[in-house]
């Protein structure tokens, strides 16, 4: 028997008894420093040794581009982009993540299905239906849950990008104008990742402390989840 | 999000199912013509032709690079844009919307690629109930002639290539398909699909199609659409 397992139904035709890897998600709303932490921990991990694949949404050989073009339009509807999602997610774990953990390494993923499911949650899909959709994802070995306050959000996206259409959460009409809609989308947002917290057992990890902090905090958490392979490694952190 | 059964509108939905080579396209255009000169709104719409997602479904079929779960998605995608804006709109609007193939092709073929029932119909929960499904039931080696009859060559897909059954195109058709159809035999039942046996004449098809469709129709707006209007008469005359 291998450690891992399936949400719901699993991949046809796919047996989890040679996922020798490990798979780390790191979650969190927009804006929350998920992406640089994927990178120092991919570069930590890679100076100590160990094999990494990173990966991230919308970045499919299948379906990547193109929802990312359909981003850009104003005609995605809140069902259809679900499932665009979906169908990235899909091909990125069927052909990236599944073969690198068959193939031993650490794989670090910027989202799972905790983003998507509560993208379209907030946007008042059922949320046993997309949880079913979902039944193919395989259950990580952490879910490490970068948080931080609305507040600290609009702090970070005014230091970096400004506002952007679908951060704002722009399809819902939400508010007068990108802050508002901005305030109002992420609120909910939050609110549906600290719903999922004790069910999916996140890890919580307060992400508004220095990036330094941070960066250590999830250092000691990964290192845990390596330790018992980590002897030959010698000495992660 | 409303789920399949429980939307409620005042248009009417009409879908045609069946195997390749059943004959059901023509049916649905054959009664398309004829809602529309009985002056209905007749609104159609096509499996795998949204414009946001169908070269996705074109690509990864033409580079092989589908597996059960994502051709299962980016064909759930496909839908979910179509009943987003081509279904639910006209049929809040009171038009008749017409489907070639719907929620249905996606079970018969994603079960025979080999997810699992429970979850392909949970997928598709996000479909509006149809007022009729009507299939189409043929037999496999006439539906086979049929379509060797009309072009050269059987497709990869639609021959279910992809699951390795045969190297011989013909055989694994045979074999594909031949399993296809015991999955639409086994959702007449479950989901109340109108049988029309597709080896009956053209014409007969049709009465039987027709007069299932006018039972259905009772109360459903009828708009004569003007298909061109005298420009040139409108402005003769002389003011007062």
């Amino acid at each position: 028997m291998g450690r891992f397992g399936f949400y719901g139904e699993g991949i046809p035709g796919l047996g989890l008894e040679d996922l020798k890897g490990r798979l780390i998600v790191l979650e969190g709303t927009d804006g929350v420093g998920r992406s640089t932490h994927v990178a120092l921990l991919k570069r930590w991990l890679e100076n100590n040794g160990r094999a990494v694949l990173d990966t991230a949404m919308t970045r499919s050989a299948l379906a990547g581009k193109r929802l990312r073009r359909a981003k850009k339009g104003h005609t995605l509807g809140a069902i259809t982009m679900s499932l665009f999602y979906a169908t990235d997610f899909a091909d990125r774990l069927e052909k990236e993540m599944i073969p690198a953990l068959r193939a031993g390494l650490v794989v670090l993923t910027d989202r799972y299905i905790y983003s998507l499911m509560a993208r379209a949650i907030v946007r008042g899909i059922d949320p046993d239906w997309i949880k079913e959709v979902y039944g193919f994802a395989l259950k990580p070995d952490a879910v490490l849950y970068l948080r931080v306050s609305v507040d600290d959000l609009v702090t970070r996206v005014l230091q970096g990008a400004g506002f952007d259409h679908w951060e704002s959460g722009m399809d819902l009409h939400l508010g007068d104008d990108m802050y508002d809609s901005f305030v109002e989308y992420q609120t909910r947002m939050l609110s549906v990742f600290d719903k999922m917290v004790e069910g999916f057992g996140f890890e919580v990890i307060d992400a508004a402390r220095s990036i330094e902090e941070v960066f250590d905090d999830l250092k000691s958490r990964v290192s845990r989840l390596l330790a018992p392979r980590a002897r030959s490694v010698k000495s992660l952190g | 999000m409303k789920m399949y059964g429980k939307h409620r509108f005042p248009g009417r939905l009409f879908v045609v199912e069946g195997i390749d080579g059943s004959g059901k396209s023509t049916q649905l255009s054959l009664l398309h013509n004829w809602l529309e000169s009985e002056g209905y709104v007749a609104f159609f719409s096509e499996w795998n032709s949204s414009p946001l997602v169908r070269d996705v479904t074109q690509r990864g079929k033409k580079k092989r690079m589908l597996t059960p779960t994502t051709f299962s998605l980016i064909h759930a995608t496909d839908f979910a844009d179509r009943t987003e804006h081509h279904i639910i709109p006209p049929l809040k609007a009171g038009a008749v919307v017409l489907a070639d193939r719907y929620v249905y092709t996606a079970f018969a073929r994603d079960v025979v690629r080999g997810v699992k029932p429970e979850w392909v119909r949970n997928l598709y929960g996000l479909a509006v109930k149809p007022t009729v499904a009507f299939y189409f039931r043929i037999s496999l080696d006439e539906a086979m002639s049929r379509i060797l009859a009309g072009r050269k060559a059987l497709k990869f897909h639609e021959a279910g290539m992809d699951l390795g059954l045969s190297g011989d195109i013909k055989e694994s058709f045979r074999i594909f398909q031949g399993r296809v159809i015991e999955e639409y035999e086994k959702m007449v039942e479950e989901f109340g699909l109108v049988v029309i046996d597709a080896t009956l004449p053209i014409e007969e098809q049709q009465a039987q199609v027709r007069q299932i469709v006018t039972q259905a129709l009772t109360g459903t707006k009828k708009t004569r659409i003007r298909r061109w209007v005298d420009l040139a008469s409108m402005v003769k005359g002389s003011p007062g």
